[in-house]
């Protein structure tokens, strides 16, 4: 009983609560059918959401005010800085992957001298840079009409027993996140600037590195997920990052992280992103409109935000 | 805007301190002057009654929506979802406010209503604001796109007439911007109400040990956002004349960017009216009539207002050290 109630109590299973419950709300929709495929799908789409949260949740558990809100033009160039390496042929597949990460990371970098240059808000900070990155991804990408190369199209849809292989490697990717996070000095460090700030200083943090390291972190990730995207979806596009803006804030706030910082949540992201995908799948299925989509998925948010609650501000 | 008062005790230190936080005050006059020397360097005739009034022409319902936002920030709090609900009030005036007026009346009322229960939700669950916010975008674009699926509708005439408005001498959209700001700025900046209502920002615990309701005063910052959300939206829908489920998207960040660059600060209540409503201004400006006269391709606009942002809290910056 007691194990019970722990398992309950842990914030993240109520996204794969959640997740499963939409999941079989569809499936009894259809009757059945189109069950596994479904679940493959999410997977596929998850992964894109897991990867940005990631980046995501370590900047949030900084502490209060810490929020990337430049990673949709992030995540937009660098999938135009990948299909322009990359050049449509194969061979050209990992210098086009390392030319995201680094756009991502010279982005993320970027932000942080903002931060700490102006010192500023993180929020203000990331802001305008998006405004900046998101002009230069007009001038350099629009018209951009480079296809991926094909091995690297193919990569991003390969399924083994009807896993994609992108998803078995985003599993390995979190735990090594969970491991970064949880037992090694450099997620102690982040999780410690969270909770108290001064106090990590007094204790020998170097917060300034830190935090440094975490915005380039969210920012390569972020990269990587732009390469990804124009792989999956065969093009690079200014607006393909869109959505992360409001996903990756959103899986890692249902993913039961505090927004106040300092305690953060791996497997939440996963649930809470399976959520999400589902939760379109599941509105897609039904046949409803796009207002009543958006309508929908904008008031299950709010209300999944108020069921979990919050201790804190983000800001 | 800080007052610059002078202690009577003043040493050298003093003195130079005060002047930082007067230059610092003076900040976002400083900037739009700056933007509209430049315009008038570049091309003198826009410098006229007819320039102005094709220049600011959508200066007013960024203004608007810049000072809806500042009532949020001024809680400490962020509206992602201005934008959209700018979006959703064009499509309402658009449709119904002109078919049915006490339809659209009702409705338009009502999401001020939804505005204030948000307040008290982020107050209550003590949620952040960005995620609720962030949620609330959808909403409010799904309930616009409902209203007006397809880019249509009319302004209602009574609302083109006031838009249409040419006053002699000064050109409508500086009048309206001054009208706001002195408005917006004897409200929240010289009205006792007004100092519990930027309290609630600056220090809750000891509004709330006075006996004050922070629920009640931060459903009334909210409210007042929704109110001011609201008059953004008629205004662009009278200008345009047409409504558009997506016309207002770009006005969020815009709105965050103009209450930062007219001083305000994201914490601590610490906002100007006026600095809010000059900062949309020199927003409103340097996005295009700046950079057309400077021949710069569109695509740079968006990356003007990142620069611009990031130049004035430079200045800041470099202020503030010597404020101390």
């Amino acid at each position: 009983m007691t194990q019970i109630r722990a398992v309950f109590s842990t914030p993240w299973i109520w996204s794969f609560v959640g997740a499963f419950v939409v999941w079989l709300a569809t499936i009894t929709f259809t009757g059945g059918v189109g069950g596994g495929g479904m679940l493959t799908a999410a997977l596929s789409l998850a992964v894109f959401m897991v990867i940005v949260g990631v980046g995501q949740m370590f900047v949030i558990t900084l502490g209060p005010g810490n929020v990337d809100l430049s990673l949709p033009a992030n995540i937009g160039l660098a999938s135009a800085v990948a299909m322009t390496v990359m050049n449509g042929q194969d061979s050209r597949i990992a210098l086009g992957i390392l030319a995201a990460l680094a756009s991502g990371a010279a982005v993320g970098a970027a932000n942080y001298m903002l931060i700490w240059a102006l010192r500023i808000p993180p929020i203000i900070a990331t802001l305008s840079a998006s405004f900046i990155i998101h002009s230069i991804d007009i001038a350099f990408g629009r018209g951009l009409q480079i296809k991926p190369p094909p091995g690297f199209a193919d990569f991003t849809n390969v399924q083994f027993l009807g896993i994609p292989v992108m998803a078995m490697l985003t599993v390995l990717f979190t735990i090594g996140a969970g491991i970064a996070l949880n037992r090694m000095i450099y997620g102690r460090s982040v999780l410690a600037i969270g909770q108290n700030l001064r106090a990590a200083w007094l204790a020998g943090v170097n917060v300034g590195w830190i935090r440094f390291f975490t915005y380039t972190l969210c920012g390569m990730l972020g990269g990587l997920n732009g390469a990804l995207l124009a792989g999956y979806f065969r093009g690079a596009n200014v607006d393909i990052g869109n959505e992360y803006l409001l996903s990756s804030i959103a899986v890692v706030v249902i993913g039961g992280t505090s927004v106040a910082g300092g305690k953060a949540n791996i497997p939440g992201i996963w649930g809470a992103s399976l959520f999400l995908v589902l939760l379109l799948t599941m509105l897609n299925t039904f046949g409803v409109s796009a207002g009543v989509r958006l309508l929908l998925t904008g008031l299950i948010i709010v209300g999944v935000i108020t069921a979990a609650g919050g201790e804190k501000s983000l800001r | 805007m800080t007052d610059a008062v002078v202690e009577p005790s003043s040493s050298r230190a003093a003195n130079s301190a005060a002047r930082a936080r007067m230059l610092r005050a003076m900040l976002p006059a400083l900037s739009f002057a700056l933007v509209v020397i430049a315009i008038a360097w570049l091309n003198p005739r826009a410098i006229s009654y007819f320039g102005f009034s094709l220049m600011l022409n959508l200066a007013i319902p960024i203004a608007l929506a810049t000072i809806a936002q500042m009532f949020v920030i001024a809680s400490n709090e962020l509206d992602l979802s201005i934008g959209t609900f700018v979006g959703f009030v064009g499509c309402v005036t658009a449709t119904w406010l002109r078919d049915a007026p006490l339809v659209g009346a009702l409705i338009l009322l009502g999401s001020i209503g939804v505005y204030a229960l948000l307040g008290a939700l982020i107050h209550l669950r003590n949620l952040p604001s960005i995620v609720v916010t962030l949620g609330m975008s959808f909403v409010w674009q799904g309930l616009a796109i409902l209203t007006l699926p397809t880019p249509g509708g009319k302004a209602p005439d009574w609302l083109s007439a006031i838009v249409g408005f040419k006053p002699p001498f000064i050109p409508f959209p500086i009048l309206a911007a001054i009208v706001i700001a002195l408005i917006v700025h004897f409200g929240l900046m010289r009205t006792s109400y007004g100092a519990i209502l930027r309290g609630s920002g600056g220090n809750p615990v000891a509004l709330g040990r006075a006996g004050w309701s922070i629920l009640r005063v931060k459903m009334t910052l909210f409210a007042l956002a929704g109110l001011f959300g609201v008059l953004s939206g008629m205004t662009l829908v009278g200008i345009t004349t047409a409504g558009d489920a997506n016309i207002g998207n770009g006005y969020t960040l815009l709105a965050i960017a103009g209450v930062i660059l007219g001083g305000g600060e994201f914490v601590g209540g610490r906002v100007s009216p006026i600095g809010a409503v000059l900062g949309a201004l020199t927003l409103a400006l340097a996005a295009s009539p700046l950079l057309t006269f400077m021949k710069i391709p569109p695509d740079w606009q968006v990356a003007a207002n990142g620069v611009i942002l990031i130049v004035v809290l430079a200045a800041r910056v470099l202020i503030s050290r010597r404020e101390r």
